[in-house]
């Protein structure tokens, strides 16, 4: 299939995407990093209000910022409130270069409450292990079928309650993505068909996508991932064979848009040493 | 000026007003400001026993976990930042190694409101976060209940008191009254509800600079029990306008710390074998100073409280 051909379904009707796709080069040389950085970037429409979590997503709004959503603004977990692109890398979200030229450096609550009143159009989250029905476990992992303690929540929890939409990015592997999560640090559709509701949590939240090393999956209304795109050069087998449950596949499965000329340099300007995107593990 | 000054060395500090088996707020500020300075004398003093709080801490948390400082964490994220994870929490939480210690998971907005309801004198502050989570299953201190306003779920986050809070700042009196700026994550409630505060400060000024800018006093004296004057106390994470975050630091922290063996040669290197922050910074060296010092200052323009 030639992706080239006509947009995938995830950008039809928003016209700054279209643009986006219309003006997409092939480039023959980037990495699985680089790819999941530009495909989180995509999430992000203009004029968003985004939560922007730790590592890959933190590129993946400069990107969004610099070329196809230059009026998103950025909320950090630490109270920061960005409206231009930061001037250099960030390690973290505290980094110097991160503050110097904020909007606002606030308090956790300030921009917590933002995104518990659901003014949050999308947040960003990195996991261990995603399952069948978008939850994440960021506390307990399991290797070599043992439990191994892993940082936790921080603000993921949260982002995953209360933000409209939530982007997830993680490793496409059989132990990351499991049929069902041995501890649900941050809730998707639970066990699917209205359970988010049934909890209490808001209306109309919940992720929307997941972006791993291999592909694009989406969540169909009753809650349950499906495979939506392929990164360039992957199968559906390949995918198949490294998800631990029978992935549904869409009907209109597409190839997803490698990294414009610009998206890369966007993303090289501020990882010139692949810090970030050297490897897929981070 | 009646009052008196409350400036003390670190170790003064922290002999007279951090106790085993207290309950300790560090890292407030998430990855900036963190209190490494007052952690590191806490490993010295030997302490243990504590409780530590806070939203994530960096590698503090990890530094105390592994020099057998701690029992209990009341934490939404126990790592290192830009490396990973830490080794001495996995250590400690599957294996009791140096012992093993109790975890409280708590995601941030769970913990900014536990603070906060205790800033506030509230038993509890509502919240929809954490709902259909394992973190409201396996946390005492997040219960679910009826709203008695609507008919929604919400979860109650129980408040939490510090016995102590470290707070790191840009600059403070010597009675403790404090100018801070930068993101502040949970710092300012976390200030008012701890029962104590010790205020970590690059500079101290003369409270008349403190009354020239009310709007960035963040911290009241009257809060504050002990002041530590003590530049470059947050390294290696950063002060705004007063030094960057060394991230080579942290990914050699990650290097260094895999195994328990390797863990013990740092901490004796940087901690154990290290009286206080001039021979810490003596070991850091000038040329890594200076790499870390502010290159280009960014001054905010004057506020006017004129009338």
């Amino acid at each position: 299939m030639n992706a080239r051909q006509r947009p995938p379904a995830e950008f039809a009707g928003r016209s700054s995407c279209r643009a986006l796709w219309e003006m997409t080069l092939p480039v023959a040389l980037y990495s699985p990093g680089e790819l999941m950085v530009t495909a989180a970037a995509r999430e992000i429409a203009d004029g968003e209000l985004v939560f922007v979590g730790m590592r890959l997503p933190m590129l993946a709004f400069l990107v969004a910022r610099r070329t196809h959503a230059p009026r998103s603004i950025a909320l950090y977990e630490n109270g920061t409130i960005r409206q231009t692109p930061s001037t250099e890398m960030l390690y973290t979200m505290g980094d110097p270069a991160n503050l110097c030229g904020a909007t606002q450096c606030g308090q956790m609550l300030d921009v917590m409450g933002l995104l518990q009143q659901g003014r949050v159009d999308v947040g960003f989250l990195g996991a261990a292990e995603l399952d069948r029905f978008g939850n994440l476990n960021t506390t307990w992992g399991r290797r070599d079928g043992e439990l191994r303690r892993l940082p936790g929540s921080g603000g993921a929890c949260d982002i995953a309650c209360l933000a409209r939409r939530t982007v997830v990015l993680l490793v496409h592997d059989r132990s990351r993505l499991c049929e069902r999560v041995d501890y649900v640090t941050s809730p998707g559709y639970g066990t699917g068909n209205g359970w988010r509701r049934a909890q209490g949590l808001p209306e109309g939240s919940g992720p929307s996508a997941v972006i791993t090393t291999l592909g694009v999956l989406r969540f169909g209304s009753d809650g349950e991932a499906y495979l939506a795109s392929l990164h360039p050069g992957v199968s559906v087998e390949q995918v198949l064979a490294n998800t631990g449950w029978t992935l549904r596949v869409a009907d209109e499965l597409v190839e997803t848009i490698p990294p414009s000329g610009q998206e890369l340099a966007v993303i090289r300007e501020f990882d010139p040493h692949h810090f970030w995107t050297r490897s897929d593990e981070r | 000026m009646s009052a008196e000054s409350k400036l003390m060395t670190m170790q003064e500090a922290i002999e007279r007003h951090v106790r085993s088996g207290s309950t300790v707020l560090l890292g407030a500020e998430l990855e900036q400001m963190i209190p490494f300075a007052a952690g590191h004398e806490l490993i010295r003093q030997g302490r243990r026993d504590l409780t530590l709080i806070g939203p994530i801490s960096d590698i503090l948390f990890d530094q105390l976990i592994g020099a057998g400082c701690v029992s209990r964490v009341m934490a939404a994220w126990v790592g290192n930042a830009s490396a990973g994870l830490g080794y001495c929490f996995r250590r400690a939480v599957e294996s009791g190694i140096p012992r093993p210690i109790d975890v409280v998971d708590y995601s941030n907005l769970t913990m900014a409101l536990a603070l906060h309801a205790a800033a506030l004198g509230v038993p509890f502050l509502p919240t929809y976060a954490t709902l259909g989570s394992d973190l409201l299953k396996k946390n005492g201190n997040l219960r679910e209940f009826r709203s008695p306003v609507s008919e929604e779920k919400l979860v109650a986050v129980r408040s939490l008191r510090p016995d102590i809070a470290i707070l790191q700042v840009q600059r403070a009196d010597a009675f403790g009254n404090a100018h801070k700026w930068g993101s502040l994550g949970v710092a300012v409630d976390g200030a008012r509800a701890a029962r104590k505060v010790i205020v970590v400060t690059e500079e101290i000024v003369e409270p008349s600079v403190i009354a020239s800018d009310p709007n960035r006093t963040l911290i009241p004296g009257f809060l504050v029990a002990a002041v530590v004057n003590e530049p470059w106390g947050a390294h290696p994470s950063p002060v705004q306008g007063y030094y960057g975050r060394d991230h080579a630091f942290f990914a050699e922290y990650h290097e260094q710390t895999r195994k328990l063996g390797d863990f013990e040669g740092w901490l004796a290197r940087w901690i154990l074998e290290v009286p206080g922050r001039r021979e810490y910074m003596k070991r850091l060296g000038p040329s890594r100073i200076e790499r870390l010092s502010v290159r280009e200052h960014a001054f905010s323009r004057p506020a006017d409280f004129g009338y």
